[in-house]
Formats: C-alpha cells, structure tokens, sequence
C-alpha cells in the first residue's frame, strides 16, 4: 500500500497542529463556533446530537494492520470501545470531546491518517472497488490512480470551498462494487477502442432530496488528461454550481439544470482552454514512484483447489455456510478474498469494537498479507487469503465475533446511525435494521431468499441509501411520530438505479411484518433460484409486492 | 479595515464607486464590470488608475482584453464559503496573465488566507486587528503542496523528482 513521504506527512502534521491551535482558540471562547464550524468540519468533525463525531479518511478503503490497530486504540482511549464503518470507507467515532480531538489527530498522524476533508464543502475522501488488486475481474489496480486524485485533491487552493461536498469514485471492474454512478464523479478504468487503458467519466449522480443515476460525460480521458479534465469539471461546477439553495447546490442539480449536452459542452471548452501550464500532468516517474506501491504482493505459487479447505467445508455445516457467502474470487489461483460483514443480528451495522479492530488486524497480518479493506456496505474485507488458510482465518474471526454468515444477504443491511446519534434523523435506523435483520434469524431462510440488498434511512439525507438497496427504508416524520417510507428496485452496480418511493409510510413495528410479506411474495414469484429480488422486480413490475407490502397480515 | 498587500498593512488609495454615483475627475477609482465594459472609455480617457470589482458570478474572461490598463482587480467573497473567487483569481493570473494587484474583498477570514495566496491574491481587506501577524503565520502555515497554482510553489510531484535527479547528478 501507499506509504507517506516526508512531504505527505509534513503535510499532515502541519494541518494537525494547525487544528491544534484552532480548538485551542474555539476552547479559549476566542473563535466563535459559527467561524469554527468550517475549520473543524475540514478536519473531520461534526457536532452532533449528544457530542461531537470525527470521520476519518481510510483512503480507497486500505488500511494495515498498524492502523487497525491504533483506530482500535483510539476508539477504547477517546471513546465508548467502538467506531462505527460508513458507506464512504470513512470511521466514525460518536464520544470524542473536542479538547482529545488534537491528540487523536497526532495519534492519527503517526499512522499516517487523518480526517482531512472527510466533511465541508470540498473533495472528499476518494473510494473505491475494496477488493481492487485482488478482485479476477478488474483491468488492473485502480488504486495508483485513486491515490493520486487523493494527493492532487488534498487542499486543493481552488477546489476547498464549492457549493457543496463532492465524492469522486473509481473502479476498474465491470461489475461496480464501488457505487460509481451514485457519486458525484464516477471513474470507471476501462479500455478505448485502441485497447488502451482510461477512464470513463460519470458525472453527477448522487442520492440524497434529488437522486441521480450519473451521466457519461465523455466515454474516455487518458491518464494523462485525467487530473486536468477533473479540473476542468471542478472548475465549472465551483463556478456555476448553485450557491443560493443548499438543497440544490451539488452537481447533480447543475449537470440537470444545463442539461447533460451543455454541461459536457462547457466541460470541454473549459478543458480545451487551458494552457500548457495549467494542464496537471504529472511526471511519469511520479506516476511510477506510486503506482509501485500496489505492485502486487509475492503470491506463492498454489494449487487451484485446497483439500484441507474442501474438508473442512464438508465437516462443518457453519463453516460450509460462511465459506458460500462469504468468499469471493482471486486473481491468482489458490487465494481468495474474505468479506467480514460487520452485521451481527442486534448489532448496528457498521459498528466494530476496539477488540474486533485487534482481532482483524491480527489475522490480516498472519494470513492476509497486512491488508484490510473497508468495503461502501459497511464491511470489511481481507482481500488476499490463501485456501489453505481460510478455516484458521474463519476460526479466529468466529471467535471475535466477526464470522457473520451474510455478506450480500438479506441481513446484510447498510444503515446510516439514524436518530440514535444523528441531530438530522426523523426515525431510528438502527432499531428497524435488527428487527429486519431477524427476519433472517433462520440462516437456511436467509440462504434460500439469496442476495438480497437492504438500505436504510433516517431521513432524506439519504446516508444510508436507501435509493438504491433492492429495497430502500426511509424515515419519514409524521406529527412527531417515525414513519417509514418502503421503495423497491434500486441498485448501485453497474445498473445502478433509482429505487421508487410504494405509498404511505409504515409505522416503526409494522416495518419488519412487511417486508417479510413482499420476500415470501418474491419466493412464490421468482422465475428461478438465481433470479435476484430486484430482478424480478424489473420483470413483473412493482405491483404485486406492492400489494404484499400493504396487505394486512 | 485594514489592507494587507504582500502581507503589510498599506494606506489605501482607492475608492469603489457604487453604479448609480457619479465618477469624481481624479483618484484611483474602482467600478464594477458592468460599468466598465459600457464606459470604459471614457473610463481610460481619464488617465488616472482604474480598477474594476467583479462579483462573484462575473466572468472575468470579459476583462482579458483589457488587463494590461488595469490596475487592480477586486474579487468578492460575499460569504466566506463562497470560493468563486478563487476559481476567478485563478483564471485572471494563470491563464489571461493579469500583473496587476488582486485583492479580496468581503466576508475575508484569516483561515482563507493561504488560499487566498495561492490563488494568486496579493492583497486583502482583512477584519482583524493583528493582520500583519496573521498573514505571515498563514502564509508559512504550510510548507508542501501537491497543485501548481497562482503562487510559484513548486508542487510535491515535482520536488520529488528535482531530489532525486540532484542526487543522481551528484
Ligand atoms: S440519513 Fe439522515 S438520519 Fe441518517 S445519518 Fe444521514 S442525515 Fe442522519
């Protein structure tokens, strides 16, 4: 993975103690907290309901051992034992106080972290595919280019104060696991008729009030041109973006507003207008000096198949399941990549203690090669395992209580942390999320119903994107009282779509009943085993689950 | 309020003249793009120094023809999360290739400052008593950048590389 140098990290360290000096003055009553709230929010914190939050970056979702370890440290030091994954590849902590927040930056720092621009109005953190440089079906490692978008938008002089937050994504697979078409840059590493490898660009999706499926802007930008055509879009959007209505100020609402042809038509002059030296080409050794930190790791040479796998699937029926759901292909024969899914039944999803963290970071080090990754559905992930040592990394993961059997399955959901902590929320999240989660209590049931994407909501905000889970929960405020809103047939791969909002909303206890009642729907109705709830969806049209989602039980 | 340019705080000459005032005969004068680009002139045939405010949505690629007789130029942060300016500023240094002064005006808060800098404002209207002290510790707040900008910072990619060809030579 990419490794600071003494410019990367005297960077960090300066904006560390930069912040230092700026809660000292919030602290001494010398900054008021209006002119302090965009400072604290570069760097991450936000003030919520109970206390402040800091988000920390974890760059393409990488992480090592080491800062596993210290985000551990930091979660049992600072807060309550426990951080929370987002569907950003960001960690949130809920109990920091304001006057720790400078030593965990420092303590961040020497592991070569940090929460810069993971809020406010700028670029933020960059994503992507968690399982890039392991995955079969990628055109090659996205992650060089992720970290050079991370490094040219890192205090951007230009780019730090937009009309609103902006999240680029990048993949390099076909099958999108990055949600790039729900982000306001969506990258996507392909190859051009010549056979050479770019980008394809998508701008302006994204869910929230207004949620938008990204349009192509151009099919294809060359390395070389990338940075300066992302400049020229940035530019553009910081330019004419709206400014007078918060709610209408992301991209998405220009891209809309100019239409798709002008908004490409002003992309491309501001593109073509610039000069030599405004281009942002860097160096190819530069791009060499970094895409070397992703050279791929020393795999040995292993057979395609482990007896000592296969085994142990056939002694074990837990084991059998967990291995079914929980693996996912390798490029290189005899290595697999483990999903963790951090979806415990009664658990909030995304929430991990301290112990947990230790336990992760200890098995990527004997058996995963020092690589953790945080995948957008608030999982982790090892991505390069051998076969051979899948039953010890399932037996140590058992025993930290991170060998959930569903990732991808119904139980499986992305939740934001809803009114619980969040001074936006209209309705609990994470209450409704276990109750759904124990739909699936019966792992045979669960297995049959199959992938299966829930996506909750605690309001509009749309954090836990609820537009694009097969189906989407939302809440909704009705005198006072949590409603939820039910939508059907989003997604967020590459077929990415916008889920639709079925009637009126449902109260807190009638959620789980219902949506029990539109799975059964889909068992009775599916053409086949493999055919997905969404897809059959998209086949018989919403009405029948409707019906089922409405019927009285 | 005071001015900074380059840093110090200098006595300022010039006057804004609002659209619907009359111009007085002598002074530098400022006047918004509107105004200039309808009167400019009679504006020029003043031969006294001559400046023009944009507003934020303003396009300064309308003023490109006329950089060179201008001698400042004033950029507007109506709030200081309003970061048009600096796209503005940006454009008028690196690709028109406007000498003349850039200086911000409005809602300017010492934590824009560096920005401010790199995007290529030398001088500032600034609400603080003790601008001189602020601007120099934002000015040197930070040491390492990874864009080329406004200011002649040579960026991270390129410093690494410059060390290593050094080395190499050696
Ligand atoms: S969706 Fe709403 S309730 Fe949930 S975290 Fe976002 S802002 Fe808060």
């Amino acid at each position: 993975m990419y490794r600071y140098d003494e410019f990367d990290e005297t960077m960090v360290r300066e904006r560390a103690r930069q912040f230092r000096g700026q809660v000292q003055r919030r602290l001494a009553g010398e900054l008021k907290e209006e002119n302090f709230k965009p400072l604290r929010l570069q760097n991450g914190v936000y003030l919520q309901l109970h206390a402040y939050m800091l988000r920390i970056a974890i760059p393409y979702g990488q992480l090592s051992a080491k800062q596993l370890r210290q985000l551990a440290m930091i979660a049992d030091k600072f807060d309550k034992g426990y951080g929370h994954f987002t569907t950003r590849q960001n960690i949130q902590y809920n109990w920091i106080k304001l006057a720790d927040m400078p030593d965990v930056l420092d303590a961040l720092a020497d592991v070569e972290m940090h929460g810069i621009q993971t809020s406010g109005n700028c670029i933020r953190n960059v994503t992507s595919d968690h399982l890039a440089g392991a995955c079969a079906d990628e055109l090659e490692d996205p992650r060089p280019w992720c970290e050079i978008i991370r490094q040219w938008s890192t205090f951007h002089p230009e780019f730090t104060s937009l009309p609103r937050k902006f999240k680029i994504a990048v993949t390099a697979a076909a099958p999108d696991r990055a949600a790039i078409r729900v982000h306001d840059i969506g990258l996507h590493l392909k190859r051009n008729a010549a056979g050479e490898a770019g980008f394809e660009v998508i701008v302006g999706g994204g869910l929230g009030r207004t949620p938008y499926v990204g349009v192509t802007v151009r099919d294809w930008v060359s390395k070389q041109d990338l940075l300066s055509y992302l400049e020229a879009n940035m530019r553009v959007y910081n330019r004419h973006g709206r400014r007078d209505n918060k709610n209408k100020a992301r991209i998405k609402i220009l891209v809309n507003e100019l239409g798709e042809a002008e908004y490409r038509r002003q992309v491309d002059e501001e593109f073509a207008n610039q000069l030599a030296w405004e281009k942002v080409v860097l160096p190819q050794e530069e791009v060499d000096r970094i895409s070397a930190y992703f050279a791929p790791p020393k795999f040995e040479k292993l057979p395609v198949k482990s007896d000592k796998l296969d085994k142990a699937i056939a002694a074990d029926r837990a084991f059998a399941r967990w291995a079914k759901n929980n693996l996912r292909a390798h490029k290189i024969p005899g290595y697999i990549s483990v999903h963790i899914a951090l979806k415990a039944q009664g658990v909030a999803p995304g929430d991990c203690t301290g112990d947990q963290m230790r336990a992760a970071a200890d098995i990527a080090e004997k058996y995963g090669l020092d690589d953790i990754r945080v995948a957008h559905e608030q999982d982790l992930a090892l991505p390069h395992v051998k076969l051979d040592d899948v039953p010890a990394v399932y037996a140590a993961l058992k025993a930290a209580g991170l060998a959930s059997s569903n990732a991808g399955l119904g139980s499986d959901i992305i939740a934001c942390p809803g009114l619980d902590y969040c001074n936006l929320a209209n309705a609990r999240s994470i209450s409704v999320s276990n109750e759904i989660q124990a739909l699936f209590a019966d792992p045979d049931f669960e297995d049959e119903v199959g992938t299966l994407h829930i996506n909750v909501s605690g309001c509009i905000n749309a954090c836990g994107h609820h537009h694009v889970g097969h189906i989407g929960i939302l809440g909704v405020d009705k005198k006072g009282e949590e409603y939820y809103q039910i939508l059907f047939g989003g997604r967020a791969d590459e077929k990415a779509a916008i889920g639709e909002i079925q009637g009126p909303g449902l109260k807190h206890e009638e959620v789980a009943p219902a949506i029990r009642r539109v799975i059964v729907k889909y068992l009775e109705l599916r053409s086949s085993k493999s055919e997905k709830l969404v897809d059959t969806i998209t086949r018989l049209g919403q009405a029948p689950f409707k019906e089922a989602l409405y019927a009285s039980a | 309020m005071p001015l900074l340019r380059h840093g110090k705080v200098v006595d300022d000459c010039w006057v804004f003249v609002e659209d619907e005032h009359e111009l007085s005969p002598g002074g530098c004068l400022t006047v918004s793009l509107g105004r200039f680009l309808s009167e400019h002139d009679q504006l020029l045939a003043r031969n006294e120094a001559i400046g023009v405010r944009l507003a934020a949505s303003d396009d300064p690629a309308l003023l490109a023809p006329h950089l060179d007789r201008l001698r400042l130029i004033e950029l507007n942060f109506p709030k200081y999360t309003d970061g048009r300016a600096l796209s503005q500023s940006q454009l008028l240094r690196r690709r028109y290739g406007y000498k003349g002064e850039i200086r911000a005006v409005g809602q300017v808060l010492r934590d824009q400052l560096r920005l401010m800098i790199r995007a290529g404002f030398d001088a500032m209207v600034i609400e603080e008593t003790d601008a001189e002290d602020v601007y120099d510790f934002s000015a040197h707040e930070f040491s390492e950048f990874y864009q080329a900008a406004s200011d002649t910072s040579e960026t991270i990619f390129m410093k690494r590389h410059r060390k290593k060809q050094e080395k190499a030579a050696e």
